[in-house]
């Protein structure tokens, strides 16, 4: 199970391959619960190499519209936290490490120790946390340090040096660097994502990945010509919102192979 | 953070002198990365305003020449026969310019806005209370706002969002969620996730992530400050007994705030309860909630069993909010303050009795304090002090309120006794 649960080692592999990574978000629950995991798997054949598994929340600070719908949507479908295990297992069988990305309260009311064990029971690799900063997450530390799961905390384009150097040292697998200023949702990514980037490079050796505002294969393999890896989610719950499992399984491929047809910036 | 409630005064250490970013065990910052340079450079500018003398005395003028502080303080002798023989004396923040407290803390929050070069206000608001204040204040000093009110409360309160785009405000309506304040805050907080370089978002209440519950505090205080000498010069001492309506909690932390070290005044927070607080059906976070965190602090909420918030429910849009102010949860925890439950039948029928015996129309928000004021008049007896906070007047509430007393139809018409007798009507 460490295999597949380790992200760095994952992302490191990768990179040896001469490429960035491809990652994709679809929230647990959407359509169903069982809907989701097919979804993700269907993302993984496709040539997703890493998972965010969406635990949706009733109130997302960090969610655009369409995510927000389908979270909704879930949560009205009966979605509970302990689905996300489910998921998990679910990505881990298809042979891809997986990540929850999720917002704090749901952590906080499951426990944070209690969610720590039973994610890393399920094989899950860590968490994301959009709305939790490390100056209040030591619990999580704690916690991630006793469990062996990554920690992956987000940067911005308004993130002081300081602060930058902060939260690379909580960091655990890669960090997440937010290229817009704004909720998720498919836009461009503008030269900003780049200079973000190249921040993070100067103060830490950790893989960085970018996302909020990719969608094609050429904006992949764009973003894969500085990043480690590349974040998908919104386009990914409208492909499975209008064509189902498939149409996630083709998307996935065309972004994959948008993402391989990048050079990479020297490691 | 700790576990347990900071204890209540570390030898020279005052309650007044509580500035967060954590009270006891609540507030915090749980926001995205994105917005910790702006939260950053908002506390650095509030703390710096606060001793800059030059910011203290256009805030005081403004207070004095627009809003018109001091606010009055009115003895209710035909509503305290009610009370058990207590006196009750209001503190009449109904008489501030756009009709509530909201407009101490906007006026402070956008003299603020404009020291740190921004020139677009968002803001969120139920009732319209705040969207109200907030749409005067972006007008005064020349900022452009935009006003997300949930679709819920832009149906029952339609003269506020009139109020609002006479003002030049723009307000959007929020469809998500259970489309009341707390989605209309969610959508704001994105709108200045997205656009923090030139926007200062305007919170309303005492709620939020560190510094907005400190500083919203810090301008709202003065209610507490001016009427504690206002009573002391009235009656010659200082009242038993402060109450105010709560929902995030801001009118009650500023009427609070001066007597939190006075030990021997109690203070007492009203929430929304709806139908019961022992029914699904209201908004008393503290009464009928736990702990967790809510639009960026930790503090009491109303959460279900996963951690998803709640719905709230109360006839007052400006109470229907899941959520409280941590500084609240910090004096409930400690027992400094005392947090109860008033119906919306209980509040209704304080708000009736108010109008029929002291020619006030009080916002539903502050009937629920009125309420509270009787019930613990009630309590206390003859001759005891209680101190209620009127945070707001009634205006906005009258559609709700004639709806509720069958004074008007669902069409608005007037059902008067004829029409009754007619049979026209219902």
């Amino acid at each position: 199970m460490t295999g597949v649960r380790s992200v760095a080692q994952r992302l490191g592999e990768i990179r040896e391959q001469g490429r960035a990574a491809l990652i994709g978000y679809l929230p647990v629950g959407y359509p169903d619960v069982a809907g989701s995991v097919e979804a993700m798997q269907a993302m993984i054949e496709g040539g997703v190499d890493l998972a965010e598994v969406g635990l949706p929340y009733s109130d997302p600070l960090m969610d655009g519209p369409v995510i927000q719908r389908a979270t909704q949507q879930a949560l009205d479908n009966g979605a509970r936290s302990r689905d996300a295990f489910t998921a998990v297992r679910g990505v881990v069988e298809a042979g891809a490490p997986a990540v929850v990305m999720t917002y704090w309260n749901l952590i906080d009311r499951y426990g944070i120790e209690r969610f720590s064990a039973d994610l890393a029971a399920a094989g899950g690799s860590g968490l994301i946390t959009p709305d939790l900063l490390p100056d209040d997450a030591q619990e999580w530390l704690d916690a991630s340090d006793r469990h062996g799961l990554d920690r992956i905390f987000l940067v911005a384009q308004t993130t002081t040096p300081e602060r930058m150097a902060l939260t690379a040292r909580a960091s655990r697998g890669f960090l997440y660097a937010a290229s817009l200023m704004g909720v998720t949702g498919v836009r461009s990514v503008g030269v900003e994502a780049r200079e973000l980037v190249a921040r993070v490079r100067e103060v830490a050796t950790l893989p960085v990945c970018v996302g909020l505002g990719v969608r094609t294969a050429e904006q992949a393999a764009d973003v894969a010509g500085y990043a480690d890896g590349v974040i998908v989610g919104t386009a990914f719950v409208q492909a499975l919102e209008s064509g189902g499992p498939s149409a996630v399984r083709e998307l996935a491929a065309e972004l994959a192979e948008g993402v391989r047809s990048a050079t990479p910036a020297p490691a | 953070m700790t576990d347990t409630a900071r204890p209540p005064a570390g030898g020279p250490e005052r309650l007044v002198d509580q500035t967060g970013p954590y009270f006891g065990r609540f507030g915090g910052r749980y926001v995205p990365e994105a917005l910790v340079a702006a939260l950053d450079e908002l506390e650095k500018a509030y703390h710096a305003a606060m001793t800059d003398e030059a910011f203290q005395a256009e805030l005081a003028e403004l207070h004095r020449t627009y809003s018109g502080r001091p606010s009055l303080i009115t003895e209710a002798p035909r509503f305290a026969a009610h009370a058990g023989g207590a006196r009750i004396l209001l503190k009449r923040e109904d008489l501030n310019h756009t009709g509530s407290h909201k407009i101490n803390n906007v006026l402070g929050q956008a003299l603020l806005t404009k020291r740190m070069g921004k020139t677009r206000v968002i803001a969120e608001t139920g009732a319209g209370q705040h969207g109200v204040a907030s749409a005067t204040a972006a007008a005064l000093m020349g900022l452009e706002c935009v006003v997300y009110m949930g679709e819920v409360d832009t149906e029952r309160q339609a003269l506020n969002v009139a109020r609002m785009r006479m003002l030049g405000a723009e307000v959007r309506p929020v469809a998500s969620g259970t489309r009341t304040l707390k989605d209309a805050m969610n959508e704001a907080m994105r709108d200045w996730v997205t656009n923090v370089a030139d926007t200062h978002y305007l919170i309303g209440s005492v709620a939020g992530p560190h510094p907005f519950p400190a500083m919203v505090r810090d301008f709202q205080r003065i209610i507490g400050v001016e009427a504690r000498e206002q009573v002391q010069e009235l009656t010659g001492r200082l009242p038993d007994l402060v109450c105010a309506c709560v929902g995030g909690g801001s009118n009650a932390m500023g009427i609070f705030h001066a007597f939190l070290d006075d030990t021997d005044v109690e203070l007492v927070g009203f929430e929304a309860g709806g139908d019961g607080v022992d029914t699904p059906r209201h908004a008393s976070s503290i009464g009928g909630g736990d702990v967790g965190v809510l639009h960026g602090s930790r503090s009491f909420i109303l959460q279900d069993e996963d951690g998803q918030t709640r719905d709230s429910h109360s006839i007052s849009a400006g109470l229907d909010y899941p959520g409280v102010g941590p500084e609240h949860s910090w004096l409930h925890d400690m027992k400094r303050a005392r947090y109860e439950s008033v119906t919306d039948a209980e509040a209704m029928e304080a708000f009736r009795l108010l109008c029929r015996t002291e020619g006030i129309i009080p916002a539903i928000e502050s009937a629920h304090a009125l309420a509270g004021a009787l019930r613990e008049g009630r309590r206390l007896g003859d001759g005891a002090i209680v101190l209620v906070n009127l945070s707001g007047r009634g205006d906005k509430d009258v559609d709700t309120a004639a709806k509720y007393f069958q004074l008007i139809d669902d069409e608005g018409r007037a059902v008067t006794d004829e029409t009754v007798a007619d049979g026209e009507v219902r």
